[in-house]
């Protein structure tokens, strides 16, 4: 971080390079919201890198003016890794999309979130194939009509936020591309977390699967259908806060009851610091196929050292018993183990 | 009471150790060539094991072996057959007889020889008492009881105490070939510092084997084997894995840079990813990822960071990474990818040799993506062609694929140790600011001469930029689909490789009037040179030279092929290389080929290089 503070604007973020996203797409509200956030961050432009995989939400790092790598097919998270591992002056952030990360790149996902990488994963969910034209994906409902599946997709969707959980991420939010506020306020919370932060952005594809998040956004429906999770705040929600989450005596899970049927102290508080990963997952299990009951913001902020202090930790360790001189360690690395001379 | 014993002078010895799986065999080995290499003798070893851990106990298929050879001259081989068989149980009698000759010494383990292990190999009956080893020089030994009742007062559990019958062997062995035995038990203090009772039962052990050979009549004739005429100088004996680890750390201290390993493990290169994996104190980071594609992605993300990006890994892993190669080709970032090659297709012999992955490191992916590609010819070799694969990638901003394979990984040979300040600089210079004219920054403006890249780690102000897969516009690097532009970058990247400055190719021909040019790449230079050596002792003229760089070529490649009548070419595979020499010279190489997951002996090389000759 630098001694002055930075006096950068957004448009000091955008790159010379021609955005080409479909018209509409919700990729550019990300991409603005990126670039009005990204100041107020207070590192400079050069110490920022973005990497994708690809699809259309990859293209992401071409319109950024910091360092950034588009790579290629679910492969970002590994690359990522690799860079922040071995440059932790930098502050990575990985772009993906619901293909590129959790069909493809599945594996380098939760692996890089068990080992709490300093990441930001900003998983752009669509629930289709952008850029090869409209194919389902692995978050698309099942039954969905696209144009691999003319009679209905067979297959089982994941929830990408019990993935992640699954896979011992230490910090779970949801945001939606046209909520300018709150997708600051998440990418905010990410930013300053230390080690993996995944972050599921709700996105629409206009072309290929316009309005699959319309009822998180109509004025008329979004009320009832978002829990907005605020950290230390009742978990109510409606127009009137009419509805409340609870946990049912002698159940595992979640419920959403009238508030004006919930005793008081049955009112839950959101606890976002939790240790157990239980009740995070049990807010991320309340949505239904329709979307009602969608949780956004932080589902679970915990604190675990990163893979990257752990690994930096051991190399400067081993580095104190050097000699200073590296040519001089190597040379006595070389000559070690039984030897013998010939004159 | 000592027998008095004849001491016989020989030049050298082949000898090999087989038993089972558990028995040992490895590390009996292991410690003969170190009491060997202080002696000054010059050697080479061949360990050979199967895939399983622990195989059932007692069968063909759990054999396990090490052979050495020593020799008061220089040798290239660990010798094609063994003077000196020690077979531990009626399993490893069986799988290696085949390979000795009449008149060789076999030391048997009598106490295994049990109806019931004889049976579970096949021998109808006991080949010791019947006539099946005649014409061989047999000693029977009861190693198992002896070890037994050497360690009777030692507190120890009989399990214990029976493992420790390969230090009795070892120390006949040990005894039989007058080595010194200093190393072995100052190995033994630090095997077992745990355990003290565990190292006073092994040495004693060993003291028993030695006396025993000092007592009985069976052994009436010690053997010697002096020093070989070696350069003066530093030795340790190494294998190609534990050389070319090292290797890339010489690399990282020559260039100044970190080095970062991304690896998954596999036999056999997992040995690469264990050493690298000590040598933090030396700037190396490793990490074990979760698959081989991971584990080059993170190499070439470290590379994009600015650190010299390594991945190690054999034929199946490098079948995965293939797509990042191409994306490193794309993204001109240094990066090393080592394969220990082994026997396939598929999980194939994964213990087993072979050198079948060159149409895949030549040809192996996407697009056309060329790469440089280079092998080393001997264990010790591994380290120097460590550096040079990095300083490759690091000079001229590419993937580098070296090509070792499991009979250098696991072999070993004594390594005369060189002064770090005299290994080469591989220094680079990161892009410090804007190269263009006008002030700008332009990723892909290329240095006249390597045709290199600027490489412009993040953290530079000024520089920003942005990299990938997708085409780019020469100098600017901005994405491009213009036809033209994808025609001169495709051309580019290639006479980017083909600029590789590359040593000509040497040939070696003390007549200087051979007809007959053999010609070799990788691990198969020490069989060829010994075969070579074997022909000229017999008069016969025999030229022979031994490819380095395989991608690109050394520039006199083509004329010194086409100044010989016969160009004849070994390959443990069906003849990659030799096909690659017929597409671009147009001669007619005669191709040899074997794939038997064992590297090839000399003496077949030597009768098959007779006929050639003969037929020129
Ligand atoms: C190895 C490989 N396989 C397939 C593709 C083709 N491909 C490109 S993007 C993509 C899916 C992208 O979907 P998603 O990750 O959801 O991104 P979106 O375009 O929706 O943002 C596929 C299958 C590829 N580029 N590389
Ligand atoms: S195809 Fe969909 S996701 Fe891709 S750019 Fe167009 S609208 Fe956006
Ligand atoms: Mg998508």
């Amino acid at each position: 971080m630098p001694s002055a503070p930075l006096q950068l604007s957004a448009k000091d973020f955008k790159s010379d390079q021609e955005v080409r996203w479909c018209p509409g797409c919700g990729d550019y509200a990300i991409l603005a919201a990126m670039q009005g956030f990204l100041p107020e961050l207070g590192v400079p432009r050069e110490r920022i890198v973005f990497v994708s995989g690809i699809g259309c939400s990859s293209r992401f790092p071409y319109y950024l003016n910091t360092y950034g790598m588009h790579s290629i097919h679910g492969r970002a998270p590994a690359i990522a890794t690799g860079l922040s591992v071995s440059r932790p002056d930098l502050q990575v952030w990985v772009v993906t999309g619901d293909g590129d990360a959790l069909s493809i790149g599945g594996n380098h996902l939760i692996h890089a979130l068990r080992r709490n990488v300093n990441l930001k994963i900003l998983l752009f969910n669509n629930k289709i194939y952008g850029l090869t034209k409209g194919q389902y994906s692995p978050t698309s409902e099942v039954g969905k009509i696209t144009k691999s599946t003319p009679a209905g997709s067979a297959d089982y969707p994941f929830n990408p936020i019990s993935l992640a959980l699954g896979a011992e991420a230490s910090f779970v939010a949801r945001t939606i591309d046209s909520d300018r506020k709150h997708l600051t306020s998440i990418l905010r919370a990410a930013a300053q977390h230390q080690g993996s932060a995944f972050v599921e952005i709700y996105q629409n594809c206009n072309i290929f699967n316009d309005n699959a998040f319309e009822v998180l956004k109509d004025a008329e429906t979004r009320d009832d259908y978002l829990i907005r999770l605020e950290h230390g705040q009742p978990l109510t929600f409606g127009k009137e806060g009419q509805f409340a989450v609870t946990h049912p005596a002698g159940s595992f899970g979640l419920t959403v009851q009238n508030t004006s049927e919930v005793d008081g102290s049955e009112l839950l508080v959101h606890d976002a610091h939790r240790d157990d990963p239980a009740y995070a997952f049990a807010l991320s299990r309340l949505a239904g196929p329709d979307l009602r009951h969608t949780p956004v913001g932080v589902f679970r902020s915990v604190q675990r050292t990163s893979y990257d202090e752990l690994v930096r930790g051991q190399v400067s360790k081993a580095k104190e018993k050097s000699s200073g001189d590296p040519e001089q360690d190597l040379t006595a690395l070389l000559n070690s183990g039984d030897t013998w001379t010939i004159l | 009471m000592t027998v008095p014993k004849h001491v016989q002078q020989l030049d050298r010895v082949v000898i090999r150790f087989a038993g089972d799986s558990g028995d040992g065999m490895q590390l009996t080995g292991d410690r003969f060539t170190s009491e060997t290499a202080q002696l000054g003798n010059d050697i080479s070893t061949l360990p050979n094991f199967p895939a399983e851990i622990r195989a059932p106990a007692g069968t063909l298929p759990g054999v396990s072996s090490f052979q050495v050879a020593f020799a008061d001259y220089d040798i290239l081989t660990p010798g094609d057959t063994p003077n000196v068989l020690v077979a531990m149980n009626p399993a490893a009698l069986k799988a290696n007889l085949p390979e000795l000759r009449k008149g060789a010494t076999i030391i048997v383990n009598t106490d295994e020889f049990t109806k019931r292990n004889l049976q579970k190999v096949g021998y109808p009956g006991n080949p010791l008492e019947d006539d099946s080893l005649a014409g061989y020089d047999v000693h029977p030994v009861g190693l198992t009881s002896m070890t037994l009742r050497a360690l009777e007062d030692h507190p120890i559990s009989k399990k214990d105490a029976e493992r420790a019958k390969n230090m009795f062997a070892l120390g006949l062995l040990s005894w039989l070939y007058s080595r010194p035995y200093e190393s072995t038990m100052t190995f033994l203090e630090r095997k077992f510092a745990a355990r003290p009772e565990l190292v006073a039962a092994n040495k004693a052990a060993f003291s028993a084997g030695w006396s025993f050979g000092e007592t009985t009549e069976g052994f009436a004739v010690r053997y010697e084997v002096k020093p070989a005429q070696m350069k003066p100088g530093h030795y340790r004996n190494i294998t190609g894995n534990t050389a070319l680890a090292l290797g890339l750390v010489a690399a990282g201290v020559r260039s100044k840079l970190p080095v970062f390993l991304g690896a998954y493990p596999i036999t056999p290169a997992s040995d690469i990813l264990h050493e690298l994996s000590k040598h933090k104190k030396l700037g190396v980071t490793t990490m074990q990822a979760e698959d081989e594609i991971a584990a080059i992605g993170a190499a070439v993300g470290a590379a994009y960071g600015g650190a010299l990006g390594v991945t190690t890994t054999s034929g199946p892993g490098v079948a995965l990474k293939g797509e990042t190669i191409s994306l490193a080709v794309a993204l001109e970032l240094p990066l090393v990818i080592v394969d220990v090659q082994r026997a396939g297709p598929s999980t194939g012999m994964p213990t087993k040799t072979e050198q079948a992955d060159l149409n895949m490191a030549l040809f192996g992916r996407h697009g056309e993506a060329p790469v440089a590609v280079i092998a080393p010819q001997s264990p010790a070799d591994c380290f120097y062609a460590a550096i040079e694969a990095s300083r490759i990638a690091l000079t001229y901003r590419t993937p580098v694929i070296l090509l070792s394979d499991g009979y250098i990984a696991n072999g070993s040979e004594p390594w005369l140790l060189p002064e770090v300040s005299e290994l080469p600089d591989l220094q680079v210079s990161f892009a410090d600011g804007p190269n263009g004219e006008d002030g700008k920054f332009y990723p892909y403006l290329r240095d006249p001469q390597t045709l290199a890249r600027p490489w412009a780690p993040p953290g530079l102000a000024g520089l920003e930029h942005r990299i990938g897969g997708l085409e780019k516009a020469d100098k600017t690097g901005d994405i491009s689909y213009d036809p033209a532009n994808h025609d001169f970058m495709v051309r580019t990247r290639a006479a980017r490789i083909e600029a590789i400055d590359v040593p000509d190719i040497e040939v070696d021909d003390p007549s200087e009037s051979a007809n007959v040019l053999v010609l070799g790449w990788g691990s198969t230079y020490g069989p060829i040179g010994a075969a070579c050596r074997a022909l000229r002792q017999r008069g016969l003229n025999i030229a022979q030279a031994h490819v380095r760089h395989l991608s690109p070529l050394p520039a006199n490649l083509g004329d010194v092929l086409r100044s010989y009548d016969k160009v004849v070419l070994p390959e443990m595979n069906l003849g990659q290389l030799a096909h690659v020499l017929r597409a671009r010279y147009l001669i007619d190489v005669v191709s040899y080929n074997q794939v038997r997951g064992m590297p090839f002996t000399s003496a077949q090389l030597e009768s098959m290089l007779e006929e050639v000759i003969k037929n020129a």
